[in-house]
């Protein structure tokens, strides 16, 4: 089986999978970093988002064998206290409810305002629409992506 | 509500541990008063020995206090709201309480289930007891340390002083406490004094969720474990006949493949390899009973519809006899589609059966039930369970039904092993419990202007309307009053869905109510404020609702929303329900944008008692509506031949961000106990939507989702 050398929040790890592995299950079943939640499997839904080189991806449709020498973030990696300005947006708003979805919703809000740190409303909306909350706590999580915002801005 | 009272304790649900008097209690004494005499540390509160107290706290030589949630978290803050409420009368501050997810306890908890909006409802006056017992016995153990009467002395924020100004924290006194006499009655507080019940408390799993550490089913493990990846019958009403397994054991990960009933169970040392190893099964299926598809559905239940045969739930008075001596009948069919559940967590589970006990963790709604299943299942004693419950990735019903875990349970039974099954979203959409497919018809008489007979059928898959449904609104309220149900026995797996039957009943009844008060010639608003005063001077209305509160949810919504009074380009939609013991109004502001509906706004006032936690009510609101929202407008789910034809979110719509609107809630305050929130926002708002479109455009919409109508034929909304 081939190995590969991943470079995950500032860690580097070696792994063994198959090429065709989904960067998801080697960081879910191998690296022990459970964050990054299954959702589809089909890029539809955005519970699996990580950054790449900065950039939000599906890590259920990238490849371990595309990741490999990449720059990834995952949820445990976007701050090392838990106190990156989405988070404690998400916090201070008080977002989940089942709070499945919600690390995807905060690697992809934190990609999106890194880009544009002051949005307009439609252009949150237009950002988050990508992502799935199934307890839709999509007025909630509106809000916290403002406030974030504001923090950053 | 009487502002406090002695209530009798059972003695069984309050049952003691001994005092643990362990080095390790005395240790983290010592640390923690000898390292830092003056200043308050900073501490894991989860990290400290704790004093057994009973089977719903433990408190700590600091005075710091677990409370154990018993009942299981799908989203709807149980796991916040519970403990608030034993902590508002134990009187500890809510900073210094660490809530832990109790494991399933038949002896020590009751009702340990996530459904019906009940847990609030019926954990109210328990959970406060124990709360109060508690506190009963820390004051009477530190009256006995001061040898004066528990009378003397009183309890707050975990302190006790008596009447002396002498102080005792409650960590003080929590080890002769916990070996006190348990008090028969205790004294509640009075409402006015919560100083936790009312103020918004943050999820208490939110750091935890927010950085992505383990907390759900599908994190879970063990060492050892393998993942199962099962395949099931790829159509409904069909058993397995053979089937090769040559391509999967080559995959690389793959260690095992378990025939078991109508299933194959692929066994991995990661998911991916053991949904790999899945895929690449090759499996011959036989049709043993009838391959069922939406026409044959549609056909059956509307024959139900248009035949005799049913059964009289509930009969006031004479239909009949209303309808032929009427001025006018009108007479509507409304239509609902299957639903999946699509919890964002797909099922999943762990077992480890052994020859010593049935070890099973995962997420799951009724572990009580489900534990005595496997038990059954595997022929042993239901004590050899040990379930353990996670945080769960949304229920919305599915997760009542335990047939994920009996799956675990039986593959490592055969397997030897402790395994995890996990669904893929393919497996989730295609081997539901499903909201069934439902067609209400609904005819009314007018005579003079007055409403004089409802009638009211209901055909529906595999079974009917439970039984307190016939009296929710408008029985009561009309002098001639039928519900009729009768179903269709299909072989397509249904189940409870998010506000089971009303999810539906509420906007086939709310649609009718629009039309009728347009046929009738009178105010929507204020036909249903006419009804509700029958119902009160109704001497016998045998209704579940109160009146009064349906009364003050529609004219606080009325004034909360501006209705009538909106600008050019919004319309408005009006909806009034109750079920789940709590009563809500709901008005849609809607815009038109190239024939296409948008909801803009929701205003939704709820009268659900007492609010526990505000700030986890407000999300079960928000959450119900736009939810309701999403399955009213875009939610399709068809079967052909017995396959459901959505498998993933690429054929099968939720409802996302740049579709939701703003919703402006209001809560009707209140001192009576608390009612259920996770349901009952939801089915009002179809017909809210409904009768904004219908304003909008002059098209009554009758069959859900509503899209379809767009989908199919722009001109309709056009």
């Amino acid at each position: 089986m081939p190995t590969y050398t991943l470079k995950i929040n500032n860690k580097t790890h070696t792994v063994e999978a198959d090429m065709d592995t989904p960067l998801l299950w080697v960081l879910r079943d191998q690296i022990n970093l459970v964050g990054t939640k299954f959702g589809c499997g089909i890029g539809q839904c955005g519970a699996c988002t990580i950054h790449v080189n900065g950039n939000a991806m599906r890590s259920c449709l990238l490849q371990v064998s595309q990741a490999a020498g990449m720059e990834i973030t995952t949820i445990e990696g976007l701050s090392e206290h838990g106190d990156h300005p989405v988070q404690l947006a998400w916090k201070e708003v008080d977002v989940p409810q089942c709070g499945y979805c919600q690390a995807g919703q905060i690697m992809t809000a934190s990609a999106f305002l890194k880009h544009n740190p002051s949005p307009k409303d439609l252009d949150i909306r237009n950002a988050m629409h990508g992502n799935i909350c199934r307890c839709a706590a999509y007025n909630s999580i509106e809000e916290a992506v403002k406030v974030a915002s504001k923090k950053i801005g | 509500m009487t502002p406090s009272k002695q209530t009798a304790f059972s003695r069984r649900s309050f049952l003691k541990t001994s005092v643990l008097a362990s080095g390790g209690m005395l240790i983290s004494f010592n640390l923690f008063g000898a390292c830092q005499p003056n200043v308050a540390p900073p501490i894991d509160i989860s990290a400290l020995n704790y004093n057994d107290f009973n089977a719903f706290i433990k408190i700590s030589d600091e005075g710091k206090v677990t409370i154990f949630s018993p009942n299981p978290e799908i989203g709807q803050g149980v796991k916040t709201s519970m403990p608030m409420i034993i902590a508002e009368e134990l009187d500890v501050p809510w900073e210094d309480v660490n809530v832990v997810q109790g494991k399933l306890d038949t002896k020590n908890y009751t009702r340990q289930v996530a459904g019906g909006s009940q847990s609030i409802r019926q954990g109210w006056e328990p959970l406060r007891q124990t709360g109060a017992t508690a506190k009963q016995m820390l004051v009477n153990a530190a009256a006995a340390k001061w040898g004066i009467s528990a009378s003397d002395c009183t309890a707050k924020l975990g302190v006790i002083t008596n009447n002396k100004g002498e102080t005792l924290g409650y960590g003080d006194v929590v080890k002769d406490a916990a070996n006190m006499e348990v008090p028969e009655n205790v004294t509640l507080k009075d409402p006015k004094n919560f100083t936790i019940i009312g103020q918004g408390k943050s999820n208490v799993d939110i750091d935890k969720i927010i950085t992505g550490k383990p907390l759900y089913g599908l994190d879970y493990k063990e060492e050892g474990m393998l993942y199962v990846s099962v395949l099931r019958p790829p159509a409904f009403g069909q058993t397995l006949e053979s089937f090769d397994d040559s391509a999967t054991k080559s995959v690389s990960g793959v260690s095992q493949v378990i025939k078991f009933g109508d299933k194959i169970a692929v066994l991995a040392n990661n998911t991916f390899a053991a949904m790999k190893g899945k895929k690449a099964l090759k499996a011959n299926w036989k049709q043993n009973s009838q391959a069922e598809s939406t026409e044959f559905h549609d056909k059956k239940l509307l024959s139900i519809l248009n035949g005799t045969e049913f059964d009289t739930r509930r009969k006031d008075g004479d239909v009949d006899k209303a309808f032929a001596k009427s001025d006018k009948v009108i007479e509507r069919i409304y239509e609902s589609p299957f639903l999946p559940h699509n919890c964002m967590e797909p099922m999943n589970f762990f077992a480890n059966v052994t020859d010593e006990k049935i070890h099973l963790v995962g997420p799951i709604q009724t572990p009580q039930g489900t534990a005595r299943r496997v038990a059954r299942m595997l022929s042993r004693k239901e004590d050899e369970v040990l379930l353990e419950m996670t945080r769960m990735g949304g229920g919305f019903g599915r997760r009542l039904y335990g047939d994920f875990v009996l799956e675990a349970a039986e593959v490592s039974s055969l397997a030897k092993k402790p395994v995890k099954v996990v669904f893929s979203r393919e497996d989730d959409m295609t081997s539901g419990t499903y909201r069934p497919a439902i067609k209400y018809k609904i005819a009314a008489s007018i005579k003079k202007g007055k409403l004089t007979g409802y009638h009211l059928k209901e055909a529906a898959i595999n079974s009917n309307m439970y039984g307190l449904i016939p009296n929710f609104f408008p029985a009561g309220a009309v002098e001639n009053y039928q519900v009729d149900t009768q179903n269709y026995s299909s072989n397509i797996s249904t189940g409870a869905w998010r506000a089971p039957y009303t999810n539906f009943l509420a906007s086939a009844e709310q649609s009718f109510f629009d039309e009728l008060a347009e046929e009738m010639g009178v105010d929507r608003i204020q036909l249903h404020l006419d009804l509700l005063e029958n119902v009160k001077n109704n001497p016998k209305p045998r209704v579940q609702y109160s009146p009064d509160r349906l009364q003050n949810v529609i004219k606080v919504a009325v004034e909360k929303s501006n209705w009538g009074k909106t600008s050019e380009g919004t319309y408005q939609g009006f909806s009034v329900y109750y079920c789940h013991n709590t009563h809500v109004a709901e008005i849609a502001d809607i815009t038109m944008e190239n024939g296409v509906p948008n909801v803009k706004k929701v205003t939704c006032v709820v009268d659900c008692g007492i609010v526990v936690n505000p700030l986890g009510a407000m999300n079960q609101v928000k959450g119900g509506v736009i939810d309701g929202i999403g399955h009213t407008m875009y939610s399709d789910f068809a079967f052909k031949d017995g396959i459901p034809q959505s498998k993933n979110f690429n054929t099968y719509q939720l409802i996302r961000m740049g579709q939701t609107p703003k919703v402006d809630v209001h809560f009707i305050e209140s001192d009576v106990a608390p009612t259920g929130l996770g349901e009952p926002t939801l089915p009002p708002i179809g017909a809210a939507v409904a009768n904004a479109i219908y304003k909008a455009t002059g098209k009554r919409l009758t069959k859900q989702p509503y899209m379809s109508y767009i989908n199919t034929d722009k001109k309709i909304l056009g």
